[in-house]
C-alpha cells in the first residue's frame, strides 16, 4: 500500500515454543492486543521492519504532495484552490506524524530523508503517475485516498503504539480528502460533455494504478506472514483490494462512469465483484524506478531539499547565536 | 527558604495504547526524585503504565493573549471537515 514492498525478516514466523523467553513474552503481549511502546524490548526484526514500513509510508505522504501540488496554481475556482491547498497541507502533516513515529525507534530524520533523496527508500508506486487534467484531482481524492483509507483504518490497531496513534490522527483527516475528491468527480461527471469525458479519462488512467496500491498478492509471502504475526500488517493485500473494488464499483456507477475493466461484474455466488488484476509487470517497473514520473518526483524532492539548505543552516546559526547571547547574559 | 527545588510536569500513560496525558506537576530536586515522587503522588491507585516527567521551564506554552491570532485562522476553513461536502445518501462508504 503506502508501504508496498516491506521486506520483513525473510523467514517464517517462529512458533511460540521455538522462541526464547524474551521473544515469547513479546509475542504474547502482541497476541493479547497490547501495544508495544518505544522503550519496550523488541526483536531486532520487528524494529527494522517497522522502521522500513513507517519510512515508506512517510515518504509516500511527502512525495504524494507533488501530483496534487501540480494543480494548486491552476485550480478552477478560489474555493477549489483553498481545498486542494488544505489537502496537500494535511499530507505534509501525515508525513511528519509518520517520520516522528519512526524516530521513536532510533532512526534519525536526516537518515530517512537521505534514503528518500538518494532513491534507496521506496514510496508508493501511485505517485509516479502524472496528473494530466483537473479531474485527476477528483480521481486522486476518490480512488487514491480511498485506497489509502482502506489500508490505514486497520493500521489504527497495529501493535506499535506511536504508529497506531499516528494512524488515528491520519484517519480522522483522510475522510475530507476522499469526499472532496468525490465532490470534484460529481461536478465533472454531471457537468458538460467535455467535463464528463475528462472524468472518464481520469478514471481510465487511475483505476489500475489504484489497484496496484495494495501491492501484489501476498498470501504466500513470508514477509507478510511475519508482519501479520507482529500485527504491523493486518490484512492480506488481495483482501483489501477486493474490498476496495466492492466499495468503488457502485460509486463509479453513480457517477455514470465506466471502470475500464471488461471483466468487472457482480458475482452472485461470492457476493463480491470479479475484476481484472492490474499489470504487475508495470508495477514492478514503477516501483523499481522506471515509472512515468519517478525521475521527476525525486528531482523535485532533491531540488526542494537543496534549495532549502541555506535557510535551514541560517536558522540553526541564528539559534546558536541567540543561545550564546543568552548564556553570556546569565 | 534558600533555593526552591525545580518544578516538573508529570505525564502518565494510563492504559495500553494511549498517549501520555498531563496529570499535574510537582517539585523535586532532580529527575530521579521527580520520577519517584510522580509515582508516589500520581499512580497510587495503579493509574499508570508509564510516566514522563519534564522540567516545567522546558515547556514552551502558547500565550492566552495570542489565542485569537493562533487559532482563528483555522476557524474559517470549514472545508477541512468531511461534512462540508454534500454526498448523496445513495453513495455508500465515502
Ligand atoms: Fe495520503
Ligand atoms: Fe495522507
Ligand atoms: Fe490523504
Amino acid at each position: 500500500m503506502y508501504a508496498q514492498q516491506v521486506e520483513s525478516t525473510g523467514s517464517q514466523p517462529k512458533s511460540l515454543n521455538k522462541m526464547n523467553p524474551k521473544e515469547r513474552a513479546f509475542q504474547e503481549r502482541i497476541d493479547r492486543g497490547e501495544r508495544i511502546e518505544p522503550k519496550d524490548w523488541m526483536p531486532e526484526g520487528y524494529r527494522k521492519t517497522l522502521v522500513r514500513q513507517m519510512g515508506q509510508h512517510a515518504h509516500s505522504e511527502i512525495v504524494g504532495q507533488l501530483p496534487e501540488g501540480n494543480w494548486i496554481g491552476r485550480a478552477p475556482t478560489l474555493e477549489r484552490k483553498a481545498i486542494l491547498l488544505a489537502k496537500v497541507q494535511d499530507e505534509a502533516g501525515h508525513g511528519l506524524y509518520l517520520y516522528s513515529a519512526a524516530e521513536t525507534l532510533g532512526k534519525s530524520r536526516d537518515d530517512m530523508t537521505k534514503e528518500l533523496l538518494s532513491g534507496r527508500a521506496k514510496y508508493s508506486s501511485i505517485f509516479n503517475y502524472p496528473t494530466l487534467n483537473w479531474a485527476d484531482m477528483g480521481a486522486v481524492g476518490w480512488l487514491v485516498d480511498g485506497a489509502a483509507i482502506m489500508n490505514q483504518v486497520p493500521l489504527q490497531r497495529t501493535s506499535y503504539g506511536p504508529y497506531a496513534r499516528a494512524m488515528v490522527r491520519i484517519c480522522k483527516e483522510e475522510s475530507f480528502h476522499q469526499r472532496q475528491g468525490f465532490d470534484i468527480m460529481m461536478k465533472m461527471s454531471f457537468g458538460s460533455k467535455e467535463q464528463k469525458a475528462m472524468a472518464q479519462d481520469s478514471l481510465n488512467r487511475f483505476w489500475y494504478p489504484s489497484l496496484m496500491m495494495f501491492g501484489p498478492s501476498d498470501s504466500e509471502s513470508v514477509h507478510s506472514a511475519q508482519s501479520m504475526a507482529w500485527k504491523i500488517k493486518i490484512n492480506f493485500n488481495d483482501e483489501l483490494r477486493q474490498k476496495f473494488v466492492n466499495q468503488t464499483a457502485p460509486q463509479a456507477k453513480y457517477l455514470g462512469l465506466k471502470i475500464p475493466d471488461e471483466n468487472l461484474k457482480w458475482n452472485k455466488k461470492t457476493e463480491q465483484y470479479d475484476f481484472s488484476e492490474p499489470d504487475w509487470k508495470e508495477f514492478f517497473e514503477v516501483i523499481s524506478g522506471n515509472g512515468p514520473c519517478n525521475i521527476e518526483r525525486l528531482a523535485a524532492r532533491n531540488k526542494a531539499w537543496d534549495d532549502g539548505e541555506w535557510f535551514r543552516e541560517g536558522l540553526m546559526a541564528n539559534a546558536s547565536k541567540q543561545s550564546k547571547a543568552m548564556n553570556a547574559k546569565d | 527558604m534558600s533555593i526552591e527545588s525545580p518544578l516538573w510536569e508529570v505525564f502518565i500513560r494510563g492504559q495500553h495504547g494511549t498517549a501520555h496525558r498531563h496529570v499535574g506537576s510537582l517539585h523535586a530536586s532532580d529527575a530521579e526524585t521527580a520520577m519517584n515522587n510522580a509515582r508516589d503522588v500520581y499512580t497510587r491507585r495503579n493509574e499508570g503504565l508509564s510516566i514522563w516527567v519534564v522540567p516545567s521551564n522546558q515547556i514552551i506554552a502558547s500565550s492566552p493573549s495570542q489565542k485569537g491570532s493562533m487559532f482563528d485562522p483555522s476557524q474559517g476553513k470549514i472545508y477541512r471537515h468531511p461534512s462540508f461536502y454534500d454526498i448523496p445518501k445513495v453513495v455508500k462508504k465515502i
